[in-house]
């Protein structure tokens, strides 16, 4: 085929990839080690329908079927490619056999919860994918929101502390989103009133909430902390019928309120941003500001508002780390979850499906490397945290396409300035 | 529709840019604002579309006081703009754009686009278009995205349409054919506002003038006037607008380009198959529409192309592959397309920009150190030659006008020993003082005995200057011309047509 254009010449290079990395899992993972050891899934957590308590098979041959199905995958995407069709499917099938041919390897002589390996990567990163969807609310409308992380943090402290003191989960969960729009607020000032430079300016409210949680959490959490700091925590509940499909329904219709939110404010999310009069003008004063202007838009009103409600979005994830989790809070218990979110929605695109699919990666790679640590594995476990993060910028670079901001991100808009 | 300004005035700090503007158009009527860039149209018409708040003065439509303080507003009362750099966002399709601030929704609560649909087939199919609403409208060329732009006035019901600078980005073809929609429009009873600083233009479609320099009002005139008079009021003194091209001895070969092709990074082919020669006391113009393939071509001469296959000879040397710096030194003056950009450091003083080439050998140079007393003497020296306007040589570039910043461009690059001057575009985004300067300069240069290689975009430009016209069409070089040849041939053969 000749003249490709850069996007096609670049999804050749990830067929390519994609191709090599099958054929060296199949001779790493499935020919190279020694024989006899046996892998074991196991699938049942609770009471499903059907019954499929686990699977043994030698670790050999279970690398050798995925790092097959990857390769599979890979010539399908080739032929995908060849038809100028999309290799999303045919890629997404390669990614998750070598993932499984790995895991095979890696597993070799082991048990694998194979259900609670997925299970714990949704919630891991149900966090990210709330961060994520603030990020997408915000940037879209053209104001970069580096405060993620604080915002994190702040709904997680008051979740917290609110649920402590009222006893309530519920009272925590209200509270949090109010908590994630007050740094949301500054935010919206300081970046949209006053033009303040937004990536300094995000990093800095990030900075203003870690000292201001870790004052309170030593001088009122710690001493006072059976009023303070135990709060109740939010139990699971089970979707009726959903629940019990095989591996599925226990992934994810057997999670907290704040998770069945989640999957609905990212379809709610979605839909805004692409199907009505609200997401037409978040996304124009996003990309071209002066034009929304000059039809009648009002351009920093309209950000305000998206920023104020991307901090609630967050503020309320961040209810996730408390009530939805542990239920007292921690110092700094968000841990740079804020940046990886940002992360996820660079590597999404921008757009709430992408961001989500990120952060289900990462989610997912940060509890593999969980369950491999306390399994054992060949590889030390902190090989096997950077996994996500040069995934992605092996994605980012090259991979994904060319990733675009909208237009506008991150520039103030003044009329008259610079059109 | 009719719609008077009286007394607009608008000052920005210190500069007035409108001073106590008057201004009537008449229903079905093309008038035309003439002036400068700088001049202060562009502000006048923000302020009538709400963009800007003026400082005085009212704006009465249908000869009824209006107050105009959003550009709802000016939607509102009839009045819809066409804007200079678009007011369209690339990632959204036509339909889109135009019921951005006007949107009607479904029951549902998502976005209806069907009746704007229908709006806009309705509209193209009137006046011809073509437009499809569901394109996006990053993929369509410039001159239908300001049709885009058209037929969102048309639709929200604008009697009063202001096109600022519709023409700058348009090829003559398209340029011809907006004369024609405007014509068309008026005919329907629009009346328009025509924002120019090209007097062809002005001579063929408008109905009335008013000249504006340095905002005021100095004068209203008829199309008969001719082009010489529109341009004298437009500067405030006499003009020479086609400059005295004296036949001149040419001299032997200096630059030889054989079998040239350009890659960019991604491998596409940019230039192919390009082939010419200039001689020393030639102008060998590059004409071609805005993307063809001259900007890479300009750069290459100088060898700031990354991929490049073929030969450039300038007398025997070649240059392809060797230093930027070298090709400098080997006697090439280069006048990039973007002065901003790539001529000049806009935080760097006007001193500083005229030594960019030169500051690391003698006398600007001590060893590690800078002198800057021979450094800033020679700036005095320099803008002296050059005619540049400024307060002090340790201004930053920045401070300077258009003009003034491409009349540094040529007094750096003019003050090496240069065999070839390679110019981009030189006088894009200039006024018609600046642009005569420029233009005298590259024939003086010529008339010394410098061969010349001018990449331009505009027709009267290449026209003007050049002794032989090399059109550009995707990527190669469709004809070389003697420079007799006539405005329509060239437009056809820029728009890629060749006659048998």
């Amino acid at each position: 085929m000749k003249n490709l254009s850069a996007a096609e010449l670049r999804r050749r290079r990830g067929v390519y990839t994609m191709a090599i990395l099958s054929l060296l899992a199949f001779i790493g993972f499935g020919l190279i080690p020694a024989s006899g050891r046996n892998v074991t899934y196991g699938f049942i957590l609770d009471k499903e329908w059907i019954l499929i308590h686990q699977w043994v098979i030698g670790a050999k041959s279970a690398s050798q079927l995925f790092a097959g199905i990857a390769m599979l995958g890979s010539i399908v995407a080739y032929m995908q490619f060849r038809a100028r069709k999309t290799i999303r499917v045919a890629s997404a099938i390669t990614s998750a056999g070598l993932l499984m041919s790995f895991l095979s390897w890696a597993a070799a002589g082991k048990f694998i919860p194979f259900t609670g390996l997925l299970q714990g990567g949704l919630l891991l990163s149900v966090p990210l994918i709330f961060g994520s969807m603030a990020g997408v609310m915000s940037e879209r409308s053209g104001v970069v929101n580096i405060a993620i992380e604080g915002e994190l943090l702040a709904g997680a402290f008051a979740s917290g502390v609110i649920a402590s003191l009222t006893h309530s989960t519920t009272w925590g969960l209200l509270i949090a989103p109010f908590a994630g729009a007050m740094i949301s607020f500054l935010l919206a000032l300081f970046a949209i009133k006053y033009s303040i430079d937004q990536i300094i300016l995000g990093f800095v409210l990030n900075v203003l909430v870690y000292g201001l949680t870790d004052f309170l959490y030593k001088r009122l959490l710690i001493p006072y902390q059976s009023t303070w700091n135990s709060g109740p925590t939010l139990q699971p509940l089970k979707i009726p019928v959903l629940w019990k499909v095989p591996i599925l329904g226990p992934i994810f219709f057997d999670q907290t309120i704040i998770v069945y939110i989640m999957y609905l404010a990212v379809i709610f999310i979605h839909l805004s941003l692409f199907k009505t009069k609200w997401g037409l003008r978040t996304r124009a004063v996003g990309e071209h500001p002066t034009a929304a202007d000059s039809v009648g838009i009002n351009v920093n009103r309209l950000r305000f508002k998206n920023v104020i409600i991307a901090g609630m979005i967050a503020g309320f994830g961040g209810a996730y780390f408390t009530v939805g989790a542990v239920g007292s809070f921690g110092k700094e218990m968000t841990a740079g979850e804020g940046f990886i979110a940002l992360a996820a929605m660079i590597f999404g695109r921008w757009s709430p499906w992408g961001a989500v699919g990120a952060s289900l990666l990462f989610g997912f790679a940060d509890n593999l490397q969980g369950v491999l640590s306390i399994t054992g594995t060949p590889i030390p476990s902190q090989f096997m945290l950077m996994a996500p993060y040069i995934a992605t910028i092996i994605a980012v670079s090259g991979f994904v396409g060319r990733v675009r901001a909208p237009a506008a991100d991150g520039a103030p808009y003044k009329r008259g300035g610079n059109a | 529709m009719s719609l008077e300004l009286r007394g607009i005035t608008k000052s920005f700090g210190a500069l007035v840019a409108n001073d106590s503007i008057d201004l009537r158009v008449e229903r079905g009527e093309i008038h035309a604002i003439l002036g400068e860039n700088g001049a202060g149209k562009s502000t006048l018409m923000n302020i009538v579309y709400g963009l800007l708040k003026a400082d005085a003065g009212e704006i009465y439509v249908n000869d009824t006081l209006q107050e105009i303080n959003e550009p709802s507003d000016a939607l509102a009362a009839g009045i819809g703009m066409v804007h200079q750099h678009f007011m369209l966002v690339p990632v959204f399709t036509v339909a889109e754009n135009i019921i951005l601030g006007h949107e009607k929704s479904k029951r549902n609560g998502t976005l209806d686009l069907d009746q704007i649909r229908a709006d806009i087939k309705r509209v193209s199919d009137e006046f011809g278009f073509e437009v499809n609403p569901d394109d996006l409208v990053e993929n369509l060329p410039v001159g239908v995205q300001q049709r885009v732009e058209i037929i969102r006035a048309l639709i929200y019901d604008a009697q009063v349409l202001i096109l600022d600078e519709p023409t700058a980005v348009l090829t003559p073809q398209e340029t011809d054919e907006l004369l024609k929609i405007m014509q068309k429009l008026a005919d329907k009873g629009t009346s328009i506002i025509f924002i120019t600083h090209k007097l062809r233009e002005v001579k063929i479609v408008a109905d009335k003038i008013t000249i504006i320099r340095r905002g005021k009002v100095v004068g209203t005139a008829q199309p008969s006037a001719s082009q010489e008079e529109l341009a004298s009021l437009m500067v405030g003194r006499h003009v020479v607008l086609n400059p005295d091209k004296a036949a001149h001895p040419i001299g032997e070969v200096v630059l030889s380009v054989k079998d040239l092709a350009i890659k960019d990074h991604f491998g596409r082919t940019i230039v192919k198959n390009v082939s010419f020669d200039v001689k020393a006391g030639e102008v060998l113009a590059i004409a071609g529409v805005q993307g063809n393939g001259q900007s890479e071509l300009a750069q290459a001469m100088i060898n700031l192309e990354e991929f490049v296959e073929g030969s450039i000879k300038l007398g025997d040397d070649e240059i392809v592959g060797k230093s930027v710096k070298r090709a400098l030194d080997d006697g090439i003056a280069f006048v990039p397309e973007s002065r901003e950009l790539d001529g000049l450091i806009s935080t760097f003083s006007i001193a500083e920009n005229l030594i960019l080439d030169r500051h690391d050998g003698a006398p600007y140079a001590k060893g590690i150190n800078l002198n800057p007393k021979v450094v800033k003497e020679q700036a005095q020296e320099d803008t002296k030659l050059f005619d540049v306007r400024f307060q002090s040589v340790d201004d930053p570039i920045s401070s300077l006008s258009g003009g003034n910043k491409q009349k540094v461009v040529l007094a750096r690059e003019l003050s090496r020993p240069v065999r070839l001057i390679v110019a981009s575009q030189p006088t894009r985004g200039l006024d018609v003082g600046s642009i005569e300067f420029v233009h005298e300069r590259i024939l003086a240069e010529r008339d010394m005995g410098r061969a010349v290689l001018l990449f331009s975009t505009e027709l009267d430009e290449v026209l003007a200057l050049a002794d032989r016209v090399a059109v550009m069409y995707r990527g190669e070089i469709l004809a070389i011309v003697p420079s007799t040849v006539t405005p329509q041939e060239l437009g056809l053969l820029m728009a890629g047509v060749v006659h048998a």
